[in-house]
């Protein structure tokens, strides 16, 4: 039988990976929906009204997913890190109370009146519902993140016969990496949305279905592309900045650099032989890491000997998801130049080419959010509170076979519902938008289930 | 006042509120299946759609609450009732999942239908064991044993008694929220759970009073006796009226739900006063559990800022989609 520490390990990093792929998707869609909304009540032009509608189904289902997965985060601390929870309680479990009473409430109970409420209350309600489902998971980022960031980067506290005590909440919310942290991740987000946001009208385009709602939405993803992908590498940067000063082992596996060194090289590709601790194979773009981590050409790049092998990250994990979110992150660059290449060409909705990439583009997001994430946590084992509490310290101390049989059905649970919401958003995306005059939006029930008409 | 005091009553609160709203939510769920014919089931479920989330968020909310009081407890009891908590985590996603997919689908509606039925009933029978095992307390076992403590006779009796607590609040709610067929069958369904509810409430009350000497000396003996003597009495008076209400179909829809949560209310206060002040039963006060006070105080600002503007806004939301349900109601 597999060790119960691993499992529980196992099983944390595969609900929450699940879980972050669905507010990745809202946060940055709900921000769409209320923009839409708000153009409708400013311009009263349909199309507008006809995206917000749209859009609201795919968001709800998304929502829904997220929901569900994100109850089982917040027991899970419980269930299988018991140790962790009650010795870091004191300091991480009033942030995650504060995100309950600040942004669950509020986001769930504004978005009956959102989704449902749209003969309820008048069109101004509506709006203010919509804005305040928006602000609601940003303020959820805000809290995780600050708990998330708090580990990487402790502050505020003291401990005392081994539990942890604050002692400054300021500086526990706004510790070192926080501010860095969120503005990296609401970027993910709203790059995510804009991407899934641009495919989709994309994919009508080359269709030439719903081609006028396709225009107007098309038109305004690829502007927020053009923006955000840019900005994005800019916090991204910023925040590489930051994880060298506080967490320089994260670095070396990141950049799979062994040993210290002066204008270190940048591994384009490299195979990390953990075990040996060096690269079976790299290949290198001479001075650019050091340029891009300290700004400076033969700024130093500490290695990782500088921290015995067992205080390393899984360096190869850590290397190529690194990797994969920065390959990510330049083409959704591309992307958003090649956008407005073509629209100075006047071939924005016609060119075939932007349209087949933007449609290809459309996971890129959350599979690079996801990435980054691995970079993040796997980088910071084996600490889970880094430099002070060791991960395999502190799990629950259940029999393995319980968190084996629950692992597994996780994974055939998710699994399956992955499936489901891939074949509903297909279904949605498929079904388009109703006409002008959201006619065939109020087919809910269908007719045998009516027998008056 | 005594912080731990404080944090013990907002635990209480948290819990009582995802009882009585949640409860009605997963009731409808258990009850789905009993119901005559699928536009009852979906008119149903259609009722719940725009709250089932903010009910649920009570759940989450006890949890933290819990979490941020008493972090000890909180690794303590999840740790140990692992395998229920991992189940009713997963029955709430089936369930929660079937409210997202089941009015965008057409040929699977059966299935979410099911996923929907089978959720609330495994969801609300694992809160059961889980409640069962928490009153009847159990043995702290520090090391990994394949030894499971919570599947007791008592926690399985609890299990199914909340199956009919909960049918009763969610049969009390459909009479609210539909008319004509479906308020009959909610009725009907009202008052067999009601009476299977009055059943279990006897038989836990006994069973507790034998198996446990701290209960014993609490209720039978002078002076809380006294105290808690109006409990039992006020529960069978509102039984009996709840009763009356739901048979004769006459009166204010919404005085059933009334009733039936003041039910809930007077059992819940007969279980807390048996238990208290202890947060893990047998094992460990609230005072010995209690979290840093820099911690207790600083979450405490933030419910006493948020929790108002939340029931406030939850008000709302149950009022701009009151009256009953209909088919029409929609996006």
């Amino acid at each position: 039988m597999p060790d119960p520490a691993l499992l529980s390990r196992i099983q944390f990093a595969f609900t929450i990976s699940y879980h972050i792929i669905f507010p990745t998707i809202t946060i940055g869609l709900s921000l769409y929906l209320a923009l839409m909304e708000g153009l409708w009540l400013k311009t009263r032009r349909q199309v507008y009204l006809q995206q917000a509608r749209f859009w609201q189904k795919p968001f709800a289902i998304t929502f829904g997913m997220g929901v569900v997965s994100g109850v089982v985060l917040s027991y899970e601390f419980g269930t299988n890190f018991s140790r962790f929870s009650e010795i870091v309680g004191p300091v991480l479990s009033p942030l995650l109370t504060y995100e309950v009473l600040t942004a669950f409430f509020l986001e769930a109970g504004f978005l009956g009146i959102m989704l449902f409420g749209w003969k309820k209350v008048s069109p101004k309600v509506h709006f203010i519902a919509t804005c305040v489902v928006c602000v609601g998971t940003m303020i959820s980022a805000f809290w995780i993140l600050a708990a998330n960031s708090w580990l990487h980067t402790p502050a505020g506290y003291e401990i005392v016969d081994g539990v942890f005590h604050p002692t400054d909440w300021w500086a526990v919310i706004f510790n070192p990496s926080f501010p860095y942290r969120l503005t990296h991740m609401l970027l993910a987000s709203f790059l995510s949305a804009s991407l899934l946001f641009a495919g989709v009208n994309a994919i009508y385009l080359l269709r030439k279905q719903h081609t006028e709602f396709a225009k107007s939405g098309f038109s305004i993803a690829m502007w927020a592309i053009l923006v955000l992908a840019p900005l994005q590498i800019l916090a991204g940067d910023m925040h590489g900045l930051n994880v060298h000063e506080h967490q320089p082992v994260k670095v070396a596996a990141m950049e799979a650099v062994w040993e210290t060194e002066q204008g270190a090289g940048f591994r384009l590709f490299a195979l990390p032989n953990q075990k040996e601790a060096k690269n079976d194979f790299e290949i290198v773009i001479p001075k650019a890491a050091s340029l891009i981590l300290t700004h400076d050409i033969n700024g130093e790049i500490a290695g990782l000997d500088q921290v015995a092998p067992e205080n390393r990250p899984p360096v190869a994990v850590v290397f190529f998801s690194f990797r994969i979110m920065l390959a990510l992150g330049g083409l959704m660059l591309l992307l958003g130049v090649l956008g407005l290449w073509a629209r100075r060409k006047g071939r924005l909705f016609d060119n075939r080419l932007l349209l087949n990439f933007s449609r290809l583009m459309i996971p890129a997001g959350v599979i690079a959010t996801l990435a980054g994430w691995y970079v993040v946590e796997v980088g910071r084992q084996p600490w889970l509170v880094q430099g002070l509490v060791r991960t395999v310290d502190v799990t629950s101390p259940l029999p393995a076979s319980q968190v084996l049989s629950t692992l597994i059905l996780f994974v055939a649970v998710y699994s399956l519902l992955f499936g489901v919401y891939l074949y509903f958003m297909r279904k949605l995306i498929r079904q388009g938008p109703a006409d002008a005059t959201g006619a065939a939006q109020d087919e809910e029930l269908p007719t045998t289930l009516n027998p008056a008409h | 006042m005594d912080i731990a005091l404080i944090y013990l009553l907002l635990i209480a609160i948290g819990v009582l509120m995802y009882v009585l709203l949640d409860g009605f939510s997963l009731g409808v769920g258990i009850l789905s299946p009993w119901l005559n014919k699928a536009e009852d089931r979906a008119i149903a479920m259609k009722s719940l759609s725009h709250l089932w989330d903010s009910n649920q968020t009570w759940l989450v909310f006890g949890g933290v609450v819990l979490f941020a009081g008493f972090p000890k407890a909180y690794a303590t009891v999840l740790s140990q009732l692992y395998l229920p908590i991992i189940l009713m985590l997963i029955a709430l996603i089936f369930r929660g999942v079937a409210f997202e997919f089941y009015f965008k689908s057409h040929t699977s509606r059966g299935w979410w239908d099911f996923s929907f039925s089978f959720g609330s009933t495994l969801a609300t029978l694992s809160q059961g064991i889980i409640l069962g095992s928490l009153v009847q307390g159990f043995t702290l076992t520090p090391h990994a044993s394949e030894q499971i403590a919570w599947f007791t006779p008592f926690s399985l009796m609890t299990a199914v008694a909340l199956v009919c607590g909960y049918a009763l609040l969610g049969s009390c709610w459909l009479v609210r929220k539909s008319s004509g067929r479906l308020q009959v069958s909610a009725r009907r369904l009202g008052i067999i759970s009601l009476f299977a509810v009055m059943f279990f409430l006897a038989l836990v009350s006994v069973w507790m009073l034998l198996a446990q000497p701290q209960v014993f000396q609490r209720w039978l003996t002078w002076p809380t006796g006294l105290l808690l003597a109006p409990v039992p009495l006020l529960s069978a008076y509102v039984g009996l009226r709840l009763w009356q209400t739901l048979r004769s179909g006459e009166g204010n829809d919404l005085k059933p739900l009334g009733m039936a949560m003041a039910l809930f209310g007077l059992s819940f206060i007969g279980l807390a006063a048996g238990m208290f002040p202890y947060i893990i039963p047998g094992q460990l006060t609230i005072w010995e559990a209690i979290a840093p006070e820099r911690s207790t105080t600083f979450t405490l600002v933030g419910i006493v800022l948020f929790l108002p503007l939340v029931i406030a806004y939850n008000i709302y939301n149950y009022r701009v989609f009151s009256g009953k349900t209909t088919t029409q109601d929609g996006y």
